[in-house]
C-alpha cells in the first residue's frame, strides 16, 4: 500500500516576524540605542502634545467680541474671528472687499479652466496673462465704472502678501530666463552686464534692496516723478527674485546636452527659435523644484515689507497683537499666521512635485 | 548661439557676428545712457534737498545707544563707531548661527534618515515646519512670545547659577585672578601636545596601518594638561555670580532677549534647511559603498567616517554654503526686534538721522557684499580640497 504524502497545514508565521508587534520591534525597539531614541521621542511628545492640545482645542475660546470673553484659560480665537478681515484685507474699505474676492474667484474660475479639454489653452493664458491683470487692477484700484477709488496705502493682509507673491513671481519668471540666457550668451558685453547684475543683487540682504526700493529710488527719478511706495517695492522684489531665478534658469539650460542645441542649429532655427521651441521647454521643466523653490521663498520674503512700513498678513498680525484692548493673544496671532503661510508653501511643494511626476517624460536613468 | 554665422554672401545684417555687435553696442548705450540720467537726477535731488554727500558725518556723534556692543560705546561715541558695534554684531550672530545650524541640521538630516520610525517622523515634522514658515513670523514668535513670557527678573528662573528672566539668560562671569598667565601657557601646552599625536599618529598609521585613537586623546591631553596647571596655579578664577536684585539681576554676563531670538531663530530655520542637504548628501552615497565597506570588515562608525562621509561632503558643501550666505543675509532680519545688527543700526537709525541714504544704503550693500564674497571664496576652497580627484 502506498503512503501517499500528505502535507500537514503550514503553521502561521511567527507573530514576532509579521503584524504589528513586529513591526514596532523592529522600527522602535531593534536595539538598546533605538530603544532609548524612541523612550526620549514618546518623552519629548508627551511633553508637548497634550498641552498644546489642551490649550488649542480643548480650553479654547472659539467665539466672543472682546478679552474678557476669553476666561477658559486656553487659546483666544475670538481675536482672530474679531480681526480677521483685517488680516485678510488690511485696512480696504469693508464695503469694498467684494471686489477683491471678485478678482480672487475671477482668477480661480479661470485657472479651473485649463482641466476643460475644449478651451485653447493658448488664449486662456494670454487671457489669464495679459487681460486678468488689467481688470484686476481695476478692481483693486477702483476709479472706472463707478467704483471708489481705494488708495494702495490701504492695502493690506493676506491680499497685500498674496498681491506681492504674484506679481513677483510672474514677473521675475521672464526677467530670469532673459538673464540666463544672457548669462550663457557669447557676446562679453551682454554677458559681463548679466552676470554684474545676478552677483551684486545675490549678495545683499533682501531688506537693503526693499531699502533702496523704498528710500534711494525717489532720488534716482527726476523731479516731479514719483511712483508710489507699492510700486517701487514691487520693482525691488522682481529685481530680487529675478536674479535668483536666473541662476535656477541657468542650472536647466547647462543640463541640455550639446547635442539638442547643435540640432537645434542644424535645422536652420534662428537662436530665438531654438531656444523657445527646443531649449527652454526642455531647461524650465528640468528646474521645476528649483522654481518652485524660489516661488516658496519669495512669497515667505513678502513678510519683509512690514520693515519698510508696509501692513501684508504679517504686519497686520503684529498690529493686531499690539492692541491694547487684546493683550496677551500675541501667541495665537502668529499661531494663525504660521498655519496659513504653512498650508500655502507646503501645499506649494507638494504640487511641484505632483507636477514634477506629471510632466515626468520617462528620460531619466533608474 | 553666435556661431551659426550664415554665408557672408547675405547682406550685413544678416550676418549674426554683426547682429550680436550691434546689439552689444545698443545695450552699452543704453545701460551708460541709463546709469548717467540716473546719476545726473540723483545729483540735481541732492541739492534741490540740501543734502551734503561723503562720510564725514562719520566723525560726528551718533547720540544714540547701542544696546548690545561687545566694544566699549557710549552715547557721545562717532557714527563711525556705532557702525563698528553694528558689524561686530553682525558677524558675532552669523558666525554663531552657523556653528549651531550645522549642529542641527547635521542631527535633524541623520534624525530622518533613522531607521527608528518615531525618531524619523519627528524629525520629518521639524523640518516640514520650520522651512515652510517665514523666518521673521518666527522670530516674532521667539521676540515677543516666548521670551517677552518670561517671568520679570525677581521671579527668574534658576539653574545652577544661571537666571533666566525676560531681560535674558543670565550667567556666572568668570574673572581671571593673578597667576592666570600660567593656566594659558599650560592650554597652549595641551594643544601644542594634541597636535603632534595627531600627527604622529596618522604618520604611524601611513607607515604602518596601526590605529590609533588620535582625537579622543588629544581631547583627554588638553583638558586633563589644563586642569593640572589650573590645581597647580591654585584655581586662579572667580566667577562674578548674577544676583537677583528687586527689579533688575545685577553682575554675571547676560545675552539679551534680542540676540537670543535671533540666534535661536536664525539656527533653528536653517538647520532646517540644511538637515534637507545632508539627508540628500548622504542618500547620494550609493549603498554599495557601505557594503564593500562592511565586507573590508570596517566597523560602523568607521565606515561612516572614512567611506560615506567624505563621499557625501562633496554634495553637501555647494549647497551648504548658500545656506551659511543666506543665514548672515538674513542675519539682517534682527533689524525687525531690535537686534543693533548692521540693517538697524546703520540703514535704520542713521539713515533716519542724517539722510545720507545713498552712503548708508551703499555702504551696507558693500558690507554684505564682501562677507558673502569671503564665505563663498572659504566654501569654495573647501570644496575643492574635497572633491574627486580624477585622473
Amino acid at each position: 500500500m502506498a503512503i501517499i504524502f500528505k502535507p500537514s497545514p503550514s503553521l502561521p508565521p511567527p507573530v514576532t516576524s509579521v503584524g504589528a508587534v513586529a513591526w514596532v520591534r523592529q522600527n522602535l525597539f531593534s536595539s538598546p540605542l533605538n530603544i532609548f531614541l524612541t523612550l526620549f521621542s514618546l518623552y519629548i511628545l508627551y511633553l508637548l502634545v497634550p498641552p498644546v492640545i489642551e490649550w488649542a482645542f480643548i480650553n479654547a475660546t472659539w467665539e466672543g467680541s472682546s478679552k474678557a470673553a476669553c476666561t477658559a484659560g486656553g487659546a483666544c480665537w475670538a481675536f482672530i474671528g474679531v480681526y480677521f478681515d483685517q488680516f485678510m484685507y488690511g485696512l480696504y474699505p469693508d464695503s469694498e472687499t467684494w471686489r477683491i474676492n471678485l478678482a480672487v474667484i475671477l482668477l480661480v474660475v479661470m485657472v479651473g479652466a485649463f482641466a476643460i479639454k475644449s478651451i485653447n489653452k493658448l488664449y486662456l493664458s494670454l487671457a489669464i496673462l495679459v487681460v486678468y491683470p488689467i481688470v484686476a487692477y481695476f478692481l483693486f484700484a477702483g476709479g472706472i465704472f463707478g467704483l471708489e477709488v481705494v488708495e494702495t496705502s490701504l492695502w493690506g493682509g493676506l491680499f497685500l502678501t498674496v498681491l506681492l507673491g504674484v506679481i513677483g513671481i510672474v514677473a521675475s519668471f521672464p526677467l530670469g530666463i532673459v538673464l540666463a540666457l544672457g548669462r550663457r550668451s557669447e557676446m562679453p558685453i551682454a554677458k559681463s552686464v548679466c552676470v554684474v547684475f545676478i552677483e551684486t543683487i545675490r549678495a545683499v540682504p533682501l531688506i537693503t534692496i526693499l531699502f533702496m526700493a523704498s528710500v534711494m529710488i525717489p532720488l534716482f527719478l527726476p523731479e516731479g516723478l514719483n511712483f508710489n511706495k507699492l510700486l517701487r517695492v514691487l520693482i525691488g522684489i522682481t529685481l530680487f527674485s529675478g536674479a535668483y531665478m536666473a541662476e535656477v534658469v541657468r542650472g536647466g539650460l547647462q543640463a541640455i546636452p550639446k547635442g539638442q542645441y547643435e540640432a537645434a542649429d542644424a535645422m536652420g532655427l534662428t537662436y530665438w527659435q531654438s531656444m523657445i521651441l527646443v531649449i527652454l521647454p526642455q531647461a524650465l521643466k528640468l528646474v521645476i523644484p528649483g522654481i518652485v523653490n524660489s516661488f516658496i521663498s519669495l512669497f515667505k520674503d513678502t513678510t519683509l515689507v512690514y520693515i519698510v512700513g508696509m501692513f501684508d498678513f504679517l504686519g497686520r498680525i503684529q498690529a493686531a497683537n499690539h492692541d491694547s484692548n487684546w493683550l496677551g493673544t500675541t501667541v495665537e496671532g502668529y499661531a494663525f499666521a504660521a498655519l496659513i503661510y504653512w498650508i500655502i508653501c507646503f501645499g506649494m511643494s507638494r504640487y511641484s512635485m505632483a507636477l514634477e511626476r506629471k510632466l515626468e517624460t520617462g528620460h531619466k536613468r533608474n | 548661439m553666435s556661431d551659426n554665422t550664415t554665408p557672408s554672401n547675405n547682406s550685413f545684417l544678416n550676418d549674426a557676428g554683426n547682429r550680436a555687435l550691434i546689439f552689444q553696442i545698443l545695450l552699452l548705450a543704453i545701460v551708460v545712457f541709463a546709469g548717467y540720467y540716473l546719476f545726473s537726477n540723483l545729483q540735481a535731488n541732492l541739492d534741490n534737498r540740501g543734502i551734503s554727500t561723503g562720510f564725514s558725518f562719520f566723525n560726528e556723534p551718533a547720540g544714540f545707544p547701542i544696546l548690545i556692543h561687545l566694544i566699549e560705546y557710549t552715547e557721545a561715541d562717532t557714527y563711525g563707531r556705532a557702525f563698528v558695534v553694528a558689524l561686530i554684531n553682525t558677524f558675532v550672530i552669523s558666525l554663531l548661527g552657523i556653528i549651531l545650524a550645522t549642529i542641527i541640521g547635521v542631527i535633524m538630516g541623520l534624525a530622518r534618515l533613522s531607521k527608528n520610525w518615531l525618531v524619523a517622523r519627528l524629525a520629518t515634522v521639524y523640518i516640514e515646519t520650520l522651512r515652510n514658515i517665514p523666518l521673521l513670523l518666527q522670530m516674532f514668535f521667539w521676540y515677543f512670545a516666548v521670551l517677552a513670557a518670561l517671568p520679570a527678573p525677581r521671579d527668574s528662573y534658576e539653574f545652577a547659577d544661571f537666571l533666566l528672566n525676560k531681560r535674558g539668560i543670565y550667567s556666572p562671569n568668570p574673572i581671571a585672578q593673578d597667576g592666570f598667565g600660567l593656566v594659558i601657557f599650560g592650554f597652549i601646552l595641551s594643544i601644542v601636545a594634541s597636535i603632534s599625536l595627531i600627527v604622529w599618529a596618522k604618520k604611524r598609521q601611513t607607515r604602518t596601518g596601526l590605529w590609533f585613537p588620535a582625537y579622543w586623546s588629544s581631547l583627554g591631553l588638553i583638558v586633563g594638561i589644563t586642569f593640572i596647571f589650573l590645581a597647580i596655579a591654585g584655581f586662579p578664577i572667580e566667577f562674578d555670580l548674577p544676583q537677583k536684585s528687586r527689579f533688575n539681576v545685577t553682575g554675571g554676563m547676560v545675552l539679551p532677549p534680542e540676540f537670543v531670538a535671533v540666534l535661536v531663530a536664525l539656527s533653528t530655520y536653517t538647520g532646517a534647511f540644511i538637515a534637507e542637504i545632508v539627508r540628500a548628501g548622504i542618500l547620494s552615497v550609493n549603498w554599495g559603498q557601505t557594503e564593500a565597506a562592511r565586507s573590508l570588515g570596517l566597523r560602523d562608525n568607521m565606515t561612516q567616517r572614512l567611506i560615506v562621509l567624505p563621499q557625501a561632503l562633496r554634495v553637501i558643501i555647494p549647497p551648504l554654503t548658500s545656506q551659511y550666505l543666506n543665514l548672515a543675509k538674513n542675519s539682517s532680519l534682527g533689524a525687525a526686534i531690535a537686534y543693533p545688527e548692521l540693517v538697524a543700526v546703520v540703514m535704520g537709525t542713521t539713515l533716519n538721522q542724517t539722510g545720507q541714504a545713498i552712503e548708508t544704503i551703499g555702504l551696507c550693500m558693500l558690507v554684505y557684499g564682501s562677507l558673502s564674497l569671503s564665505i563663498s571664496v572659504f566654501m569654495n576652497w573647501y570644496n575643492k580640497k574635497m572633491s574627486l580627484i580624477e585622473r
